[in-house]
């Protein structure tokens, strides 16, 4: 019994309901006055479709996690199950292969041993879908005759069905939550451990970042896991340098797509400057390593600086700060477009050039906005992580010369994931503690930014 | 052809429009408008919505300059000087005729912010005081002085309605205009707040010369001295307020006063 199977159950039975619903509704409609049905004959429909339909939905996925594991229960039962090495690793290769064959994944067992499991298997899976089958099909006549029997003409379907659209519009928003939280949850989870072998204040105070996956696990040395250089590379890159691109670019185009540009330049400009935003990072990534990183250190070996590295800071944050112009320039532009033309009037009336009204009342009114806008960019640009893996190395240094090799947070998780570490390794689980901590930098950003252009809503309501 | 009263007062023009046409793309909003606005008196503009006297009241001070599809024809003088030439400075033109807006538009800064917006731009205060200075009298004019006066760093907009729009008044006659131009100042307020706006103008109508659009005849005849009517993107009739409405010569006057139609 494949969950497949049963939302398409869901679908079909929740039709018959709909169908049959409508039938009955149009029947006493007809039969009555007109206005002395309460709902119209869709609503009623919906109503039955729905307490078949989304309970059968539910079922099909609470079934589909508990099934596989009813199954097990019964094939562990079975006398052939008695042979099976009693834990580990082995144990449950077998029953995976058994499994795999009953299904029909796979045509042989590879163990020998596994192939007294098959037919237990098999069985189980055939009773389990009868099981799943009949409850499903018992709980949709139940509960669809239930709610056929409640559609009169009194009966307010409109009002129900309303109800139960609105619970699927907060289930869905709900969704985003809960993963927000998962997360989390995840991060805390396995940064615990971290702290449990590396003390936070090495991790958050520590000047050399140079964890090594080989070394001993039980004898983690905390001189190697200070994340400063990592925060400061971050913030060096993302939003020191990426900002001072992208906030006067972003800040200006802006400023000419509302208060200057014709109509049809505008037409033009803004839609290209959102091509911008919809360039993958990888592809800046290329942009920043092979043309602008070398420019750059050809340009610094010009004016005397030889030991420019062709991995820079600078490139990174360049490229960044233009990937990003469009984030600042857009919420710019939303907030000065957003205040009142009568404003603007005001301003000129009073005899205010039209630089004088951007700069003393527009951009003051649209301050909060604009705001928003660049932290949103900042907290886009230090969860970036392809450009600064291509163009600024993944050598921790802390250093405030820009045409230094720096590395993020992003791009140091990226390299203790992908390397050969071990999973419970502290060099691998640091990786969740940055992880964690960026997070909670980009949570708390966002909060900022949330609240900050709140108030900017309030501003003239 | 507008129908034009003989004006007994020897007043002497402040603005002269003569032969003005309004364009907004191909359409005509305002049709070969001649009128000569005295100084030291209030003249109203009345007329049904869509006749066009807010958009010639916005001709005045070029205000139609930020609708891009507008053009203007004819010509408009300010002391003799035609304010659509290319010598005229617009930023200049509306420092001397200023304007009050339907909808009360203060900044959102403090109160002393919004009074001390034009004297900043244009270089009227040399210094902290000369500007306290401004901002007290202008306020005082407006006659909100003595309900701002503790709390000049409050928010403009924050104020009610009313209070709003006299600070909106303030902010006008802080750069000492000579002409103020009102667009239906109190339309969006309360009969007290109206009140209260139209003694304003009455006190300030020694000093500018005002011109105000107005949806309220009544309005028209308590404040103002002369009194345009406006039909369909033509000026119908002009005239002291108050044979206007006693002795219109128009049928057309005569019916929107009698409130037939409009």
């Amino acid at each position: 019994m494949s969950p497949a199977f049963l939302f398409l159950l869901a679908i079909g039975l929740g039709l018959a309901g709909w169908l049959a619903g409508r039938a009955k509704a149009r029947a006493f409609t007809r039969g009555s006055e007109p206005r002395r049905v309460v709902a119209r004959p869709g609503y009623h429909a919906w109503f039955v479709a729905i307490w078949v339909a989304l309970p059968l939905a539910l079922f099909a996925v609470v079934w589909s996690i508990l099934s596989p594991i009813l199954v097990e229960q019964w094939v562990l039962a079975s006398p052939a199950a008695q042979d099976l090495p009693a834990f580990g690793f082995q144990r449950q290769s077998m029953l995976a292969e058994a499994r795999a064959v009953a299904n029909g994944h796979a045509t042989a067992v590879f163990n020998p041993d596994a192939q007294a499991l098959v037919e237990p298997f098999r069985q189980a899976d055939r009773f389990y879908s009868l099981v799943g089958f009949g409850f499903a099909l018992a709980m949709a006549a139940i509960l669809g005759l239930w709610a056929y029997s409640r559609l009169k003409p009194a009966f307010i379907a409109r009002v129900k069905v309303e109800r139960a659209v609105m619970g699927l519009l907060l289930l869905a928003s709900l969704v985003a939550i809960l993963t927000t939280f998962g997360i989390l949850a995840s991060l805390v989870f396995e940064t615990i451990r971290f702290f449990g072998m590396v003390s936070p204040i090495d991790f958050l105070f520590g000047l050399s970042w140079n964890p090594d996956p080989m070394a001993n696990p039980e004898a983690p040395q905390g001189d190697r896991y200070g994340a400063i250089p990592l925060f400061w590379g971050t913030i060096f890159i993302g939003a020191i340098i990426a900002m001072i691109v992208a906030i006067p670019l972003g800040m200006m185009s802006a400023i000419y797509l509302t208060q200057y540009a014709s109509s049809r330049w505008r037409k033009i400009i803004k839609p290209a400057l959102e091509i911008l935003a919809g360039v993958p990072t990888v592809v800046y990534g290329y942009f920043a390593a092979l043309t602008v990183a070398p420019m750059i250190r050809d340009a610094a070996q010009a004016v005397g600086i030889t030991n420019a590295s062709s991995e820079s800071a600078l490139a990174a944050g360049l490229v960044m700060g233009v990937m990003i112009i469009p984030f600042v320039s857009s919420m710019a532009d939303d907030s000065i477009a957003a205040v009142p033309a009568s404003m603007r009037d005001g301003s000129l009336a009073m005899g205010a050039t039209q630089s004088e009204t951007i700069k003393r009342v527009l951009i003051p009114a649209a301050l909060p906005g604009i705001v928003g806008g660049v932290m949103l960019a900042v907290s886009r640009a230090i969860g970036e992580t392809m450009i600064v893996v291509m163009a600024a190395s993944t050598a921790a240094n802390l250093s405030a010369n820009p045409l230094e090799a720096m590395t993020t947070v992003t791009v140091q998780i990226v390299a203790l994931l992908t390397g050969e570490g071990s999973f419970d390794h502290p060099a691998t689980l640091s990786a969740f503690a940055l992880g964690f901590v960026l997070f909670m930098v980009t949570l708390l950003l966002n909060f900022i930014a949330l609240r900050v252009v709140k108030r900017f809503r309030e501003a003239y309501e | 052809m507008t129908v034009l009263h003989e004006m007994d007062e020897k007043a002497e023009a402040k603005m002269r429009a003569r032969d003005v046409s309004v364009y907004y793309g191909d359409k005509k909003a305002i049709d070969d408008v001649s009128i000569d606005i005295p100084t030291k008196f209030v003249t109203a503009f009345i007329g049904p919505s869509g006749c066009g006297k807010s958009t010639f009241l916005r001709t005045l001070n070029r205000m139609n300059d930020t609708i891009a599809s507008a053009r203007v024809e004819g010509d408009i003088e300010l002391d003799g000087e035609n304010i659509y030439s290319s010598g005229m400075d617009v930023v200049q033109l509306r420092a001397r005729v200023g304007m009050v807006f339907q909808k009360p538009n203060p900044f959102p800064k403090s109160i002393y912010d919004n009074i001390a917006y034009g004297p900043k731009i244009h270089g009227l205060a040399n210094s902290k005081g000369d500007l306290d200075e401004i901002v007290e009298k202008s306020l005082q004019r407006a006659g909100l002085w003595n309900e701002v006066k503790d709390r000049l760093g409050e928010s403009g907009t924050a104020l009610s309605g009313g209070q709003q729009q006299r600070l909106c008044i303030a902010r006008a006659i802080a750069v000492d205009p000579e002409v103020i131009l009102m667009d239906e100042p109190a339309s969006a307020l309360d009969p007290i707040a109206t009140a209260k706006i139209e003694e304003l103008i009455d006190e300030l109508a020694g000093r500018y010369a005002i011109v105000i659009v107005t949806h309220s005849m009544q309005q028209a005849a308590r404040v103002s001295q002369r009194t345009a009517f406006f039909h369909l993107g033509k000026m119908v009739e002009y005239g002291p307020t108050d044979e206007i409405f006693t002795n219109p010569l128009e049928e057309r006057t005569k019916d929107y006063i009698t409130g037939r139609y409009g």
